[in-house]
């Protein structure tokens, strides 16, 4: 492994987020720069995958300083290698510096987004590369599974999982080793694994990264898996519209036969295991395991009705197991450190760590794994910082669609699947949408019952058409046309999905609805009884204004409108034309002396 | 159509990778032309109604042809959250297009997506393969005119 040779190594992020973000060029700026300073065999550019603090991207870290430097330009770089890397002083003008403070923070432990994070699936992130199997060896990879090969009958390694605690990530919490079982206990001389990487859930990125920063985990994981139940095949079910996680799995499985670690005759035993990578047609549905089983078998992906389980019966007839990416990544620490050590992380019904996007309107957006039970106010304004310009917290969305919003009331509720549920959302596979005064619930419910319209795979009555009626009245209100009674017919119609679906998406997709019925029943009375959107989203219930004392008449706004409907004289308060604005809000986007408000 | 013949070869005509093949000539093509369909039905044989299924159950796939640059705008959540309709609106104005259509010069397609899983940058586009991140409606003239 290449870290022993240098003094220095500069790890940066390779990641989505951070290759938009031109964390490559970085790369290219950065090994120029080195060897123009005779520094190319003293420091050494390493490529990792996501570092999870995508917001503050491209991002780098020295090791083994620890020092974080973020939104790096290519400009920077003479100084940074200058400075860093000749002088051995860190360059202030790179770190991160907290949102209420001017002081930077050089260490990346010290940063209020990582400190409080605990790296259990994440633990090799930014520190090896994902394209180098050595690497991943080198920190303990593989030996999980050499462990349970050698040492380890499948009845123990299962025993082991169930004892550890660990459920399902990807949104039901199903115990892992519950399901492993009943797999195992099913004769049959072929079985199936399925990893699935289909993550379909809005504002949800976890899997993504885990396969991109440390894709040999995942395939750890599931050889694991395979030889406590008993499959010899498996099938990576991943998005599409992952082109780089795509790119890393499948160089991820070649490197792995090609050192023994899958294939056949695993670590000179008769154990045999071959793993294929299939990509999603972009269907929602598809996260749901009758789903994904039909479209690996090269079908629409609609789900079937359950029983039989696809632990009997699943793909091609076979019993089958699927899990997620998440729950697959945490089984070789699972196997390493003993089920005794991953139980004491969590709360009593949810162990382990938990890895969350921590997204929307909040300062620290990026990825960020913490235990369970913590609460949500430490997720949000612990490692969050809160939300940017000083606006205020309404709500946080978890579990994507089927989830549901939960309001700053309940903040304190320690994390776990069971006080999610309490709650009226869900752990679904992750994703913390963070929403300030400015969000709108009624029109956040409308977004998620017109996603769910769009991915209903149009089998079962209720979710097909009772959701487009859903999505009228929602409609109906927003527009302004709403009446008393809608809410009331909303409830009712929620109510007869939730009984009556076929699948979890249809029988969970009204809770986002519910659950803003259930914390913001005063924003729906607002829009129906007194035509207003609190917020000012809704278009037909809002109007732009400009005020007379703060605007100075640099023409900015009437510029950019694309109706031409504000008026008004150079250095003269202007006026807006509210018949012909079309409230796109160009102008109030444009005003950079704030001028322009919603009413 | 040579092309469809070798993408069938390499999935061996397995009726499990039609989803594949077509994802390969979508890929190629920008869309999936019927007589790349018709291809496929015959040499795996399955009947075209399978393949037309499919082509419209999933996401992925377009039976028109479609612009050189695709404009994927995300929706997910965090970028909803963050004004990613703003920047729907603003693009169909300025292209003159509707969500799915193609402009007239056959410039670009503008299509909504689901979430591209870069949520930290939202609002999110995506320009072909390029990524466009943190937006606001003004930025986005300068952004098209890298694509010719």
């Amino acid at each position: 492994m290449n870290t022993k040779r240098f003094r220095t190594n500069i790890m940066i992020c390779a990641g989505t987020s951070c290759i938009s973000n031109k964390s490559m060029e970085i790369r290219v700026a950065l090994e120029a720069e080195l060897k123009k300073r005779n520094l190319e065999n003293e420091v050494q550019v390493v490529i990792t995958g996501c570092q999870g603090f995508c917001e503050k991207g491209p991002i780098a870290i020295v090791q083994p300083d620890g020092i974080f430097y973020q939104l790096l330009e290519v400009d920077d770089i003479p100084m940074l290698v200058e400075e860093h890397f000749l002088k051995g002083r860190p360059y202030r003008k790179c770190m991160y510096v907290p949102t209420d403070s001017d002081v930077p923070v050089p260490k990346l432990m010290e940063i209020e987004f990582f400190k409080h994070q605990m790296l259990v699936v994440l633990k090799n992130r930014g520190r090896m590369d994902p394209e180098n199997i050595d690497e991943y060896i080198a920190f303990d990879g593989y030996q999980a599974l050499a462990k349970a090969v050698n040492d380890m009958a499948p009845d123990k390694i299962i025993a082991e999982v169930e004892k550890s605690g660990l459920r399902g990530r990807g949104g039901g919490g199903f115990p892992t080793g519950i399901k492993w079982r009943l797999a195992k206990d099913v004769e049959s001389d072929i079985k199936y694994l399925i990893c699935n990487a289909d993550e379909g859930d809005p504002g949800a990125y976890m899997d993504r990264s885990i396969l991109e920063s440390d894709p040999h985990s995942v395939l750890e994981g599931m050889a694991i898996g395979a030889y406590a139940i008993g499959a010899q095949e498996g099938y990576i079910y991943v998005r599409d519209e992952y082109p780089l996680a795509v790119e890393r799995i499948k160089r991820a499985i070649e490197q792995a036969k090609e050192y023994g670690l899958l294939g056949e005759g695993i670590f000179g035993s008769d154990f045999n295991f071959d793993l294929h990578v299939v990509r999603g047609g972009g269907a929602f549905v598809c996260g749901e395991e009758t789903a994904l089983i039909a479209s690996i078998e090269g079908f629409p992906g609609r789900p079937r009705t359950r029983p039989p389980f696809p632990a009997e019966r699943g793909l091609w007839g076979k019993p089958t197991n699927n899990n997620n990416v998440e729950t697959w990544a945490n089984i070789p620490t699972i196997i390493l450190r003993g089920a005794d050590w991953y139980r004491q992380i969590g709360t009593e019904k949810s162990k382990g760590t938990k890895v969350f996007s921590l997204v929307g309107k909040i300062n620290n957006s990026g990825l960020v794994e913490v235990p369970m039970g913590i609460s949500l106010r430490e997720i949000i304004f612990g490692i969050g910082g809160g939300i940017p310009d000083g606006k205020k917290f309404k709500a946080v969305q978890s579990g994507g669609p089927s989830g549901g919003c939960i309001p700053e009331s309940l903040l304190d509720l320690p994390v776990d699947y069971e006080k999610l549920t309490e709650a009226g959302a869900i752990m679904g596979s992750g994703g913390l949408i963070v929403m300030d005064e400015t969000t709108c619930m009624v029109n956040v419910a409308l977004y998620f019952i017109n996603f769910l319209v769009d991915e209903s795979c149009g089998k079962c009555v209720p979710c097909r058409v009772g959701l487009i009626r859903m999505k009228e009245i929602l409609e109906k209100i927003t527009n302004g046309n709403g009446e008393e009674n809608d809410i009331a017919v909303l409830e009712a119609l929620s109510d007869t999905i939730r009984k009556t679906a076929l699948c979890a998406l249809g029988a969970t997709a009204a809770n986002p609805v519910l659950t803003t019925l259930r914390y913001f029943k005063e924003e729906y009375i607002a829009h129906v009884r007194d035509k207003k959107c609190p917020a000012g989203v809704c278009k037909a219930l809002i109007s732009f204004h400009i005020s007379e004392e703060k605007c100075i008449g640099c023409t900015a706004c009437a510029k950019t409108c694309p109706v031409q409907c504000i008026s008004g004289e150079r250095k003269k308060p202007h006026v807006i034309n509210q018949d012909a604005c079309t409230r796109c809000g160009a102008c109030k986007e444009a005003c950079r002396f704030d001028a322009i408000t919603i009413a | 159509m040579q092309l469809v013949y070798q993408i069938v070869e390499k999935y061996d005509r397995r009726e499990s990778s039609l989803i594949a093949m077509m994802q390969d000539i979508q890929k190629s093509e920008g869309y999936l032309p019927q007589k790349a369909l018709e291809i496929i039905a015959k040499e795996v044989q399955v009947p075209l109604s399978r393949l037309y299924a499919l082509a419209t159950f999933y996401k992925a796939f377009s039976l028109t042809p479609r612009g050189r640059h695709i404009i994927h705008v995300c929706t997910g959540t965090a970028c909803h959250v963050r004004g990613a309709d703003k920047i729907m609106d603003k693009l169909k104005r300025d292209l003159n297009v509707e969500e799915g259509g193609t402009t007239e010069d056959g410039r670009f397609t503008l299509e909504g997506v689901r979430c591209v899983g870069c949520c930290g940058l939202g609002p999110v586009i995506v320009v072909g393969e390029n990524f466009h991140g943190k937006l606001t409606q003004k930025d986005l003239g300068n952004i098209l005119d890298q694509y010719k």
